[in-house]
């Protein structure tokens, strides 16, 4: 079974304290909503989805406040066993907002309850009907090559589904939403039952197509049961042990992913669907970093692998925006580095045209998200957040619950798919309105300030759980050194270039300080992300002659750590002063103050907007982060490993 | 896989279905021991075990299981 559909692999893995949680929740004061839309947020399987649904229920029994969710009662009439189904389907529903009450009538009652005014499911007055029927509960007679029996046989169903519209219709005047029929795996002829009349699966499809005809023209709601089963497959779909033992109408394994759809659908009527699409930009929307790369460097163009599978992802933002979401950019960047591509690389897709509001600056992206709904006056709720860098969907997840951020696999080539799966703008109908509305939205939308920083990254950064590694050079670790000497161009004080022997020269001579800097986290080792050389200068001074950081790990306060390592090192070979010096270049306006930002005074500025600074070691205690600190490999001090 | 391995599984997997982990899952123990062991939880408990334990059983198998003790004797043949 693909495990993307069958694991909900869009949503984030089940936390650790799922089960205690759920425990504590009936203890908790107040509305209880929030709470359980974010116990309902992760990839819950169906038994963690049936313990979540008890503890709903008996919320709703105890009289507490499910608040913010939207209460939405809906009524299933199905000819299978739907009881493994409806705990999940309240779970899922918490997970799109909604607090969902099922009216469920007796096994096998479809047409009575449907057809009889005070029947229990009209005299509930739902908001709405699901016919859960699948294909077994249709009159289908095969009539092998017989086109005017198969019309008759297909006019016939399509009357009886009419018969139950018009039933609920005039006794509870409840929404009714249809499911298209997944037609069986087994053929007769083989390749010929599609084409010939009267074949279960030739009257199936004839079926789906005048009932999908049908719905469009009436008001009612699709869900589009026949196309989740192609999607994962048919043999997967269909069990026939499970049937037979249980009557239930498909795979256990795929009850998580059913129930996702008609929650789906329940808070798309309930205007629930999400309406903004917010890219993040290097690596999710081109392959590599526009700042260190450059508008040749990046990865977009036709016919390299790599390239294609970015194009993919602006294709399918594309489409949206021109069925009405919105497009914003959120981007770790230098403003006008960031909107090159758009400008002037010719393979791009999306224009700046086409984006609301683009926000490519340094600060926190939880913070430009804020900006990015605030300017577009839409709550954080209608956000979607596409980025393939798992610390920043980790952060934004924990500052903003409320914006959607799908998982994404390692592999490009996945992403457009990952993110339509999500179903984050699931619609149950179309205007022409929608149209013109991602036009609209960019009309009113300014560049957003940002003023206000997002309280508690201090405390998200202290989740991460940080592990940062400091050693001197060695044969090890040149390779990567090398590379990132010469790679890194916006977080890189001096841009000086060294080759491999050069790099070696620096290990090697005792008189120079050199360090290479690790860093990991819950999401896995980043690797190497900085390097610093130092250069004796006069007496008692260190000169950085290099120092250069990986933007990845950017707002972590690594460059503090990195400073308190120097300063340790320095007091030890009695060095007094630190010396230090920015020389711009095109692409390191991101370390312009960075000196500044870490106490050095400035003692010079030249016309060309090279400046030079200067630290004395003496009383100097850099700002601190929450980290473990390793430093190893340094002649004379003794190893320093976190407990 | 031996029998202690098996018992511990089907108790991680006993309170995952029965949402209770007070269920002493001994070899006698059967539906009419646990509160909410009906035939649909039943079913819910076959297909967590099968994922549990990456194994099939047949419609005979499932309805020839009187206890506990019958279900582990079944795994022990697959695993």
């Amino acid at each position: 079974m693909n495990p993307l559909f069958a694991e909900l692999q869009w949503l984030p893995r089940v936390p650790q304290e799922f089960s205690s949680r759920l425990r504590a929740l009936p203890n908790s004061d107040g509305p209880l909503g929030n709470e359980l839309q974010s116990l309902a947020s992760s990839a819950l399987d169906l038994n963690q989805l049936t313990k979540l649904s008890k503890v709903i229920d008996k919320a709703r029994v105890n009289g507490k406040s499910l608040d913010p969710l939207a209460p939405f009662r809906l009524a299933i009439l199905s000819n299978s066993t739907i009881d493994l189904i409806l705990p999940a389907l309240v779970a899922s529903a918490a997970r799109h907002g909604i607090a969902l009450d099922v009216i469920q009538p007796s096994y096998d009652q479809v047409a009575q309850e449907a057809l009889t005014p005070d029947s229990k499911v009209n005299s509930s007055k739902p908001d709405a009907v699901l016919f859960a029927l699948d294909y077994r509960a249709l009159p289908l007679k095969l009539c092998l090559g017989d086109a005017q029996a198969s019309d008759a046989v297909v006019n016939g169903v399509i009357g009886y589904l009419q018969a139950l519209r018009e039933g609920i219709k005039a006794n509870s005047n409840a929404l009714c939403i249809f499911q298209s029929f997944a037609p069986p795996v087994e053929t007769l002829f083989g390749s010929l039952d599609r084409a010939l009349p009267g074949t279960l699966r030739s009257l199936i499809e004839r079926i789906n197509c005048e009932l999908a005809e049908m719905v469009l023209g009436s008001g009612d709601v699709l869900l589009d049961v026949a196309g989740l089963a192609e999607t994962v497959g048919l043999s997967d779909w269909h069990d026939p042990q499970l049937w037979n033992m249980a009557k239930c109408p498909f795979s256990d394994q795929l009850i998580p992913l059913y129930a996702d759809h008609v929650a789906r659908i329940v808070a798309a009527i309930r205007g629930k669907s999400r309406k903004v699409l917010i890219l993040d930009l290097d690596n999710t929307v081109w392959g590599g970093v526009i700042g260190d790369d450059g508008l040749e460097g990046i990865q977009i163009a036709q016919g390299d692998a790599r390239g294609e599978a970015y194009l993919a992802v602006q294709r399918l933002a594309l489409d949206l925006r021109q069925r009405g979401v919105v497009l914003a950019v959120c981007s770790k960047n230098t403003d006008e580095v960031a909107r090159r591509p758009f400008e002037d690389h010719p393979e791009m897709l999306l224009k700046l045209d086409h984006i609301a509001v683009f926000q490519a600056n340094w600060s926190d992206k939880a913070t430009n998200i804020q900006a990015i709904a605030e300017e577009l006056s839409l709550g954080l709720d209608a956000m979607v957040f596409l980025d393939d860098n798992p610390a920043e969907r980790g952060l934004v997840r924990t500052l903003l619950p409320q914006v959607a951020v799908p998982e994404l696999p390692d592999e490009p080539a996945f992403y457009a798919r990952t993110l339509a799966a999500g179903g984050y703008f699931e619609s149950v109908a179309f205007a022409s309105e929608d149209l013109a509305r991602a036009g609209f939205y960019q009309d009113n939308a300014k560049r957003a300030n940002l003023q206000k920083q997002v309280g508690g990254v201090e405390a998200y950064l202290a989740s991460l759980d940080m592990t940062i590694t400091f050693q001197p050079f060695d044969a090890t670790g040149r390779a990567r050194i090398v590379q990132l000497v010469n790679k890194s161009n916006q977080y890189n004080l001096t841009t000086r270039r060294y080759t491999d022997p050069e790099v070696a020269e620096a290990e090697a001579d005792p008189a120079v300080f050199t360090l290479q800097v690790r860093l990991a986290d819950i999401f896995g080792d980043n690797g190497m992300i900085s390097v610093v050389i130092c250069r004796p200068a006069e007496p008692g001074v260190w000169e950085i002659d290099s120092w250069l950081m990986s933007c990845r790990v950017l707002g972590r306060k690594v460059e503090h750590m990195v400073l308190r390592e120097i300063l340790e090192h320095a007091r030890a070979e009695g060095i007094s002063k630190l010396t230090g010096v920015y020389r711009p270049t095109d692409r390191n306006k991101l370390v312009v103050d960075h000196y500044a930002k870490l106490g050095f005074t400035k003692v010079d500025e030249e016309e060309s907007g090279l400046t030079r600074w200067e630290l004395f070691v003496a009383g100097t205690d850099p700002e601190s982060a929450p980290m473990r600190i390793a430093s190893r490999g340094f002649v004379g001090t003794k190893e320093n490993l976190p407990a | 896989m031996d029998e202690p391995q098996i018992y511990a599984g089907l108790a991680k997997t006993f309170d995952d279905v029965f949402d209770d982990d007070s269920i002493q899952v001994t070899p006698e123990l059967s539906a009419k021991d646990v509160d909410g062991w009906d035939s649909l939880t039943h079913i819910r408990l076959m297909l967590s075990v099968e994922k549990a334990f990456k194994v099939k059983f047949t419609t005979s198998e499932i309805g020839s299981l009187k206890n506990v003790g019958d279900l582990v004797a079944l795994i022990k043949q697959r695993c």
